[in-house]
């Protein structure tokens, strides 16, 4: 859906991450961008210059908040001292909804700072429900969770992921942030059929899509947002487009990141997808 | 699988053969991780394993360019490698990852003998270096409230960007041929990681001369400075940091510099306060 409640009831366009090497186009010739998506994390900080630079960008463009760390699926409780610092991040930005990923990645107070696979189990999927509506009612914003790219599959896993993702969006009654080129990526992995994935999870959850490139290995894909969005992933995304309607996307470029106007011009082949989903009215 | 993805590389970047119960780790890997037709359970752990040294290793290395630079890499990797197997990060902040390295490397001389003690001033440079970069900032106390509280009443305190050095050796040179306007910041939400970054050459260790410096890290108009201090206006703001009154610090300051002129004082402070560096306490 274009503007639901997971996304805020919004209906943003197309953007792209706030990236370092951008920061001084972006200060000095202005562009019109629909938005740009920050990792929340980068900006968890006291003072000082990250801030003096959000606070400009604040005054120009939407910002939406994206996490690396909340680690719904960790085991143990959410860490309030995070939490804390992300809600000081939430009033200053005014983001619409926040996202971050369904994954775990600390143990016992130990931070691996990865994005690490679940296993699918009913019972990871209450404990991860749990601690995401803890921290959307502490935050006080709707949350979208993100499919992972993966490398590893557990013997334990009792459904598939796209089944895991949608009992725990429904468990937690949040948002759904579809990636599908990390679709894409874990199915090259785990040899499954991505289109099975992009059309059976609740389409009426997704508050925002990702869209990536990949590197290709001899044995395996690694997720590295260091390229354009090739055809799979377009044709994943179109797909993705015709089930949850006109959503608001995101081109992530994240390393050997090439000038704005490129990283902008890649995302904005996005648009010729959503024109063919004229946008809805608000739910 | 946590502790198995933290666990110490081989020197060729692989996974170690043996657990840390002296397991085969292909045979605890196949346990819990599913094989496919390309990769075996160790493979497919060993992409988590790399990752997470690289990305770790990425961010030290990004923090502390000019230890890299003095001690060189055949130094530099094995001091963070086990500075890494010391002390796993304990915030979900990557920006916080280094902060017990100045302290490691004074309890771990042998990682940088005979450099101990330049790597050490790096070390503490670089991390008031970050501190002064992403700290907070606090109204600076009103001069006129200085000026009309009686010294023996006035407590004062630094903004919490700042640091106070005092170092063996003019290691600002080094650090600040490297500094830089933007912090490496974590690069999106990709569980992947980049490529690794190109030595640089800069001055060894063993080609610096020791000589006494005493520095005030701080941020000014969200820029990082060095700003040397006299040994006396060390010891003036060493006091008052540590809660001395400005009454008990300058007697303090006349008893150890005896021709300290109150004229002088007042002229540091001068200084120190257009910079804004007092709080309230």
């Amino acid at each position: 859906m274009p503007a639901n409640p997971f996304n805020g009831h919004t209906d943003y366009g197309v953007g792209i991450g706030l990236r370092v090497p951008h920061y001084r186009h972006i200060l000095e010739k202005k562009p019109t961008i629909d938005w740009f998506e920050i990792i929340s994390e980068n900006f968890l900080v006291d003072g000082g210059r990250p801030l003096e630079i959000l606070d400009l960008i604040l005054e120009q463009y939407r910002v939406v908040q994206h996490g690396v760390a909340a680690y719904f699926g960790s085991p143990g409780p959410l860490d309030r001292g995070h939490l804390r610092k992300l809600k000081r991040l939430v009033k200053r930005t005014g983001t619409p909804w926040l996202s971050d990923h369904l994954c775990w990645g600390s143990v016992d107070g130990r931070f691996t700072h990865d994005l690490l696979p679940m296993p699918y189990t009913s019972e990871a999927a209450a404990h991860t429900a749990r601690k995401i509506r803890e921290a959307r009612d502490f935050l006080e914003v709707p949350i979208c969770v993100e499919n992972v790219s993966s490398y590893t599959e557990f013997h334990i896993s009792e459904m598939t992921e796209w089944e895991f993702l949608t009992e725990v969006s429904e468990q937690a009654d949040c948002g759904i942030l579809l990636d599908v080129n990390n679709i894409y990526v874990s199915s090259q992995n785990h040899g499954f059929n991505p289109l099975d994935y992009v059309e059976n999870i609740p389409h009426g959850r997704v508050g925002q899509i990702h869209i990536a490139g990949h590197s290709k290995f001899e044995r395996f894909i690694l997720d590295t947002h260091d390229h354009p969005v090739l055809d799979p992933v377009w044709n994943l995304y179109d797909r993705a487009i015709q089930l949850a309607g006109h959503t608001a996307t995101l081109l992530e470029w994240d390393d050997r990141i090439p000038s704005f106007n490129e990283v902008h011009h890649e995302a904005l082949k996005a648009t010729v997808y959503l024109e063919k989903k004229p946008a809805l009215a608000a739910a | 699988m946590a502790s198995a993805i933290m666990r110490r590389l081989t020197p060729d970047e692989r996974t170690q053969p043996t657990d840390s119960d002296g397991r085969a780790t292909e045979v605890t890997a196949a346990e819990y991780i599913k094989p496919n037709d390309r990769l075996t359970s160790l493979e497919r752990l060993e992409i988590y394993n790399r990752q997470y040294w690289f990305r770790l290793l990425d961010c030290l290395i990004d923090d502390f360019p000019g230890l890299r630079a003095v001690l060189g890499d055949g130094r530099f990797y094995p001091l963070i490698i086990s500075y890494l197997e010391s002390h796993p990060s304990s915030s979900p902040l990557l920006g916080d990852l280094g902060k017990n390295l100045p302290a490691f490397i004074a309890g771990r001389k042998s990682l940088t003998a005979p450099h101990t003690w330049i790597a050490g001033d790096v070390a503490r440079l670089e991390w008031a270096q970050i501190v002064a970069f992403d700290r907070g900032g606090r109204p600076p106390l009103n001069p006129s409230l200085i000026a009309s509280t009686p010294p023996d009443k006035l407590t004062l305190r630094l903004q919490p960007h700042i640091t106070l050095l005092d170092l063996a050796y003019p290691v600002e040179a080094v650090v600040l041929r490297l500094l830089r306007k933007d912090r490496s910041l974590r690069n999106g939400s990709s569980n992947a990681v980049g490529e690794k970054h190109v030595p640089r050459k800069f001055a060894r260790a063993g080609r610096i001369s020791r000589r006494r410096t005493r520095l005030l890290v701080h941020r000014h108009e969200n820029s990082v400075y060095f700003k040397p201090l006299t040994q006396a206006q060390f010891l003036l703001l060493e006091k008052l940091a540590a809660g001395s009154t400005l009454a008990a610090a300058c007697d303090i300051l006349v008893e150890a510099f005896p021709s300290t002129k109150s004229e002088d004082v007042r002229s540091w402070f001068a200084s120190w306060q257009h910079f804004g560096f007092f709080i309230r306490r």
